[in-house]
């Protein structure tokens, strides 16, 4: 089982519309997926239709009062399922602070799902905390969305600082280029400079279009919606680039 | 779509819409009240007549909690009737869309053989063996009592050729978990149907998802090959996802109280199997015949000798097409058990009768044997050839291939025996004389109670009169007959097992089978060291064996005698235990009448 987090200290860069593509495209190759939206906001959790309702809260679930399994939810697609964002999670560093080892409590919490799951991707809200720190403990690949501005490059430099400088297990970081706009002089020439820069840049990218914003009015991903179009074509690169870097095997020899 | 509509309507007009969208709010957050809410199933001929009336439910968190879980598929038959035309007029008027169907997946046609041995070893295990076949598709699909799938495996390529021995199944999981169950039986098609699927999804007020339903309507093909002999109702099976239980649970309590749709008795094999007028299980080897003790016991003869007989009649033809060892091997069982039950017979049933078929069924039981015992041979071999210590593996094949060469003309030989006029007259006149038998008042010299009781006395004193003159010093033979009275006590006893208490049989039955276990092992090993000797021979005649094969052959010999050695020194121990007091005591007790 391989834990992909998608990830960034800021804010509406496309996280939630990555993690919900990224989980469809797995899913639809026959692995088996779980997505977890930690995001009180809820935005990947409105996308499947799912109530962004966990009984107990994020307390509960966080100190093992509720298993996990109970929680969990199919989405609309096969081989997909979904772990609710609920408003509580808002108060989840607090949660997470209260426990025992608390830096790696997300980990334990998602272990004993590998018989079930062959991927899990964590929906992370923009923040820099203790959540983030377990997050950074349970992932394997941290996706890492990033707006060609300066201020976008500046958080992925503190991101990777952060991570440097990170005492624990130390996932890889992919980043990629997100809500590209080539009408946008800085874009392009952020998207000229940077990958020589930087090495941890993905090939792939994912243009700035509409398709991706009406997601939340078709509440589906666009690569199921609109499999053909061009959105789902960068999605679709941007997982098997995702895949490849995760070492994750074909759904067959996963288990 | 109707609630993006009701949210735009809001949208526009708040105050207007208002009422219409908390009632959908309500629908989604969960009410105390209780609502008639008619649903409509669509995307599908029938399902689009097909109004349900599902009951606006309590679905807060605490009841959530308490409310009954749908948690594993729930099926459903369509039947059709008076009612359910009155439902199919026009649109419903939605009062309150907390459950929606709508179409799923494309439409989809498939074709279903359903697979068991001829004793039907998957059903009594609990297990369901289908070949689904779509244009470029097929695939294996075994799955438990509860519907739960146990394992799949591809079938197209190379397509199955049924009937199918294990060892010609695709190997993988599903192979190996059909191993200990089928034994040496083959897989015969027990049912085929062509199925037209559609898949609808049942939908909450979100319109996610809670619940796939699953619409079959299947037509059962002939057994024989073209047309069909019939269409059991369309099946609707509720499928609930995860997290949503509970109300898919409500869903399928709603359709239960439907017009037109009933509960499903029933699994789409058994009503398949049901269709083409058979049901499964409807045949076993075992006697399976219900005497009653004040039954006179010529027509308690007559009655078992008929089963045996119909039993034997159903393995001829998969003796015939020699689908696998086990149909020869039952036939022959029914041969010897109606053997048996004429040698004690002879005071209850009329001379002339045990005169003539006596011999008849000794010939047919013959006629059998050096086929079975080719079976016998080759069944053991991959346990002979891994028995091997100085000889390697491949220097027994060719013995292998004898074997088979000669199991090949004793098979011809079997076939024109069983095609032959004496044999059509045997069957011909045999089934006559037992309806005649059965049909005439019958003689009330005994009752069937105290005849069993007599006969297994008897053939008890005969097993410990002939054994206990068996010494060591006494000859193969000896334990030969010994072993064929054991067998005839053994057939006598499930002949009427009808008249005795089960747990006084099961014991006597056990108290036997030990003895006759380690008989059959002394015979076995006799018979085959005997026969090793005559194949050896006959190979070196023909030139088919190499010096090297010979000397496996001599090590399978020497295994053969120290494995005969060890069954004669048990044999004295057993034989002990069977005279002793709780020995008797066992058998004893079926031999008092209880009338």
């Amino acid at each position: 089982m391989k834990v992909i987090a998608t990830y960034n200290i800021k804010g509406g860069v496309g996280k939630t519309a990555t993690a919900v593509n990224i989980a469809c495209l797995a899913a639809s190759e026959g692995y088996r997926v779980l997505l977890w939206d930690l995001d009180p906001q809820a935005a990947a959790t409105f996308l499947f239709r799912v109530r962004p309702k966990v009984k107990g809260g994020g307390k509960a679930l966080i100190a093992g009062k509720r298993p996990v399994d109970d929680a969990i939810k199919a989405t609309d697609f096969d081989n997909l399922d979904l772990l609710p964002a609920d408003f509580t999670y808002r108060h989840l560093d607090l949660h997470l602070d209260s426990e025992r080892k608390s830096g790696t409590r997300l980990r334990n919490l998602i272990t004993p799902l590998r018989r079930q799951y062959d991927l899990i991707v964590l929906d992370c809200p923009p923040s820099i905390s203790l959540l983030s720190e377990n997050v950074l403990q349970a992932a394997d690949l941290l996706l890492v969305p990033l707006i060609p501005t300066t201020l976008s490059v500046r958080t992925l430099d503190q991101l990777t600082g952060f991570i440097a400088g990170f005492d624990g297990r130390r996932p890889q970081i992919l980043a990629f280029f997100s809500m590209l706009d080539r009408r946008k002089r800085l874009h392009t020439e952020t998207v000229e400079q940077l990958p020589a820069e930087r090495k941890d840049l993905a090939a792939a990218w994912i243009p700035a279009l509409s398709v991706i914003e009406r997601m939340s009015v078709q509440r589906a991903p666009v690569t199921a919606t609109a499999p053909r179009s061009q959105a789902a074509r960068h999605y679709r690169e941007l997982w098997a680039e995702t895949r490849k870097r995760a070492n994750l095997p074909p759904p067959a020899a996963v288990g | 779509m109707r609630l993006n509509r009701v949210a735009e309507a809001a949208a526009a007009e708040p105050a207007a819409a208002g009422n219409q969208a908390e009632s959908v709010k309500r629908g989604v957050l969960g009410t105390t009240a209780s609502r008639e809410l008619p649903v409509v199933l669509a995307g599908a001929a029938i399902a689009e007549k097909l109004i349900l009336h599902v009951f606006l439910v309590n679905c807060s968190d605490k009841a959530q909690e308490d409310a009954p879980l749908l948690t594993a598929p729930q099926e459903f038959v369509l039947v059709s009737g008076p009612d359910r035309a009155d439902t199919g007029q026009g649109i419903p008027e939605f009062k309150d869309p907390r459950f929606l169907v709508l179409p799923g997946g494309r439409p989809r046609t498939v074709r279903r053989t359903w697979l068991d041995t001829f004793d039907w070893r998957l059903f009594r295990a609990g297990l369901t063996l289908e070949l689904v076949a779509g244009r470029s598709t097929a695939e294996l699909v075994l799955t438990g009592c509860d519907g739960e799938q146990v394992a799949a495996e591809p079938a197209a390529d190379p397509p199955i050729r049924w009937p199918c021995r294990l060892d010609q199944l695709p190997a993988g999981p599903l192979r190996e978990r059909l191993v200990p169950v089928l034994g040496v039986r083959a897989l015969l098609p027990v049912a085929r149907a062509t199925s037209a699927l559609a898949e609808l999804r049942a939908v909450n007020a979100d319109e996610k998802t809670i619940a796939i339903l699953a619409l079959d309507q299947m037509r059962v093909a002939r057994p024989a090959g073209a047309g069909t002999c019939g269409a059991p109702p369309a099946r609707l099976s509720v499928r609930p996802l995860r997290g949503y239980q509970a109300q898919a649970a409500k869903l399928a309590a709603a359709l239960a109280l439907t017009t037109g749709v009933d509960q499903a008795t029933e699994s789409p094999f058994e009503a398949a199997v049901a269709a083409t007028g058979r049901r499964p299980g409807d045949y076993t080897g075992k006697l399976d015949v219900r005497l009653t003790g004040a039954m006179p016991a010529s027509l308690a003869l007559g009655t078992v000798l008929g089963r045996l007989f119909d039993t034997a009649l159903a393995n001829l033809p998969g003796t015939m097409a020699d689908i696998d060892t086990e149909f020869l091997h039952d036939l022959r069982v029914c041969v010897r058990r109606t053997r048996s039950v004429l040698k004690a017979a002879a005071p209850v049933l009329p001379g002339g009768l045990l005169d003539r078929y006596r011999p008849e069924f000794k010939w047919l039981g013959d006629l059998t044997t050096p086929t079975r015992d080719f079976d016998v041979y080759i069944l053991q071999y991959p346990a002979m050839r891994q028995a091997l210590r100085a000889a390697s593996e491949s220097e027994l094949e060719p013995f292998l291939h004898f074997l088979q060469r000669r199991r090949a003309a004793a098979f011809r030989q079997l076939v024109t025996g069983l095609r032959s006029a004496r044999f059509k007259s045997l069957a011909a006149g045999w089934r006559a004389d037992l309806e005649r038998l059965t049909s005439v008042p019958p003689s009330r010299r005994y009752a069937a109670d105290a005849y069993a009781a007599t006969t297994i006395a008897r053939a008890h004193r005969r097993v410990l009169r002939d054994g206990q003159a068996i010494t060591p010093a006494s000859p193969p033979q000896a334990l030969h007959e010994l072993r064929k009275r054991c067998k005839e006590l053994r057939y006598l006893i499930e002949v009427f097992a009808s008249l005795r208490d089960q747990a006084e049989q099961a014991r006597a039955i056990s108290e036997l089978k030990t003895l006759q276990d380690c008989l059959g092992e002394f015979q076995d090993t006799d018979v085959q060291s005997a026969e090793l000797r005559v194949f050896a021979n006959a190979m070196m005649a023909d030139r088919s064996a190499p010096a090297e094969t010979l000397l496996a052959m001599g090590e399978i010999a020497g295994a053969l005698a120290v494995r005969q050695a060890a069954a004669r020194q048990e044999f004295a121990r057993l034989f002990a235990g069977f005279c002793g007091p709780h020995g008797r005591a066992g058998i004893e007790a079926l031999t008092k009448a209880r009338s």
